[in-house]
């Protein structure tokens, strides 16, 4: 076999173990100690924060606080929170943005 | 089944695949452009089913690396998912074997975020698998067949329109409703930023485990602290 189609099966079954993982013992943990339930409440807000903040402060993987992306992200934020649209938080949000980088490239 | 479920589900999945789709079109296309071919296109998108870790992979066998260094790169990009499995096994404590691992095989960003919210807000256990397999299996088909159409036209993909920001700002529209308590704050004031720290030090694809550690520490601290300062 080639060691494309090794590293595919390989990186496909490591995937799907990290995957099913905790699903795996899921009936184990209908009562989950408070600690580790503490925990897990935090993993939303922690992981969401960690997909979002990035791709707003570093748009094309380097440091820039002054990014099209930032204003835009900053601007559909505030329309997320008020409306909990997604619609209207994309429309806004990618129309600063395409505003933004044709003004800033003439 | 509950349709209703499924269409809820779906419709909370496909506002992300304005930004799913052109990010499938080039995990088409890298494969086949570096020589790879369209069965190794296919192979990824349905064996591995990551969009980054793919593309982490196939960088690796592209530049002639070994098989074992493209898993661990996939594998390491992958580590977030053992978190998603974490919060959402205690959801599911009650349904079969079967279904949980089905579960596993559809789990990814936008469907452990979209099921989260949902089931967080809502108590009916009955309509968990329904919600979650109408969005899971929606973007599975969207990726399966926008990463096959960038395989046949890997000549032809565009990179005009900033489409790829239509997924950041999903996660925002669901980030924004998890901000309820100062340990919640807390937790994604300090994952955003260290996940932007870890990016800079050179973490790559890994600082977003390294930002959603960092944060579930701090939220966890924080409340904690809180709970000790009440009694």
């Amino acid at each position: 076999m080639s060691r494309v189609w090794v590293a595919i099966l390989l990186a496909g079954a490591g995937t799907y173990a990290m995957r099913a993982s905790f699903l795996l013992a899921a009936d184990r943990l209908a009562r989950v100690p408070p600690n580790v339930e503490r925990l897990l409440r935090q993993i939303p807000p922690a992981a969401l924060a960690s997909l979002v903040v990035p791709a707003l402060l570093r748009p094309h993987g380097e440091l820039d606080l002054f990014s099209p992306r930032l204003l835009a992200g900053v601007v559909a934020a505030v329309v997320a929170w008020r409306t909990r649209n997604v619609a209207a938080t994309l429309v806004v949000g990618m129309g600063i943005l395409v505003l933004l980088d044709t003004f800033m490239s003439v | 089944m509950q349709l209703s479920e499924v269409r809820a589900g779906a419709a909370a999945i496909a506002p992300m695949l304005v930004g799913v789709v052109p990010f499938g079109l080039v995990a088409g296309a890298t494969p086949v452009s570096e020589g790879l071919g369209v069965g190794a296109a296919m192979g990824f998108a349905t064996i591995v089913f990551a969009g980054a870790s793919q593309l982490a992979a196939i960088d690796v066998l592209a530049d002639g690396g070994s098989a074992l260094v493209a898993v661990v790169a996939a594998c390491t990009i992958n580590l977030r998912m053992l978190l998603y499995s974490a919060s959402l096994a205690p959801f599911l404590a009650k349904e079969p074997l079967r279904r949980r691992l089905a579960v596993a095989y559809f789990l990814t960003d936008q469907a452990y975020a979209t099921s989260i919210t949902r089931w967080s807000a809502e108590d009916d256990p009955g309509t968990r698998l329904p919600f979650y397999f109408g969005g899971a299996v929606l973007l599975w088909a969207s990726w399966q067949l926008s990463v096959l159409s960038g395989a046949l036209l890997s000549d032809a993909v565009p990179e005009s329109l900033p489409l790829d920001f239509a997924i950041p700002l999903v996660f925002l529209v669901l980030l924004v409703p998890t901000l309820v308590s100062r340990p919640a704050v807390v937790a994604a004031a300090v994952g955003g930023l260290s996940a932007v720290v870890a990016a800079e030090l050179g973490a790559d694809e890994l600082s977003i485990l390294v930002g959603a550690l960092a944060g579930i520490a701090a939220g966890a601290f924080t409340e904690a602290r809180a709970e000790r300062e009440r009694t």
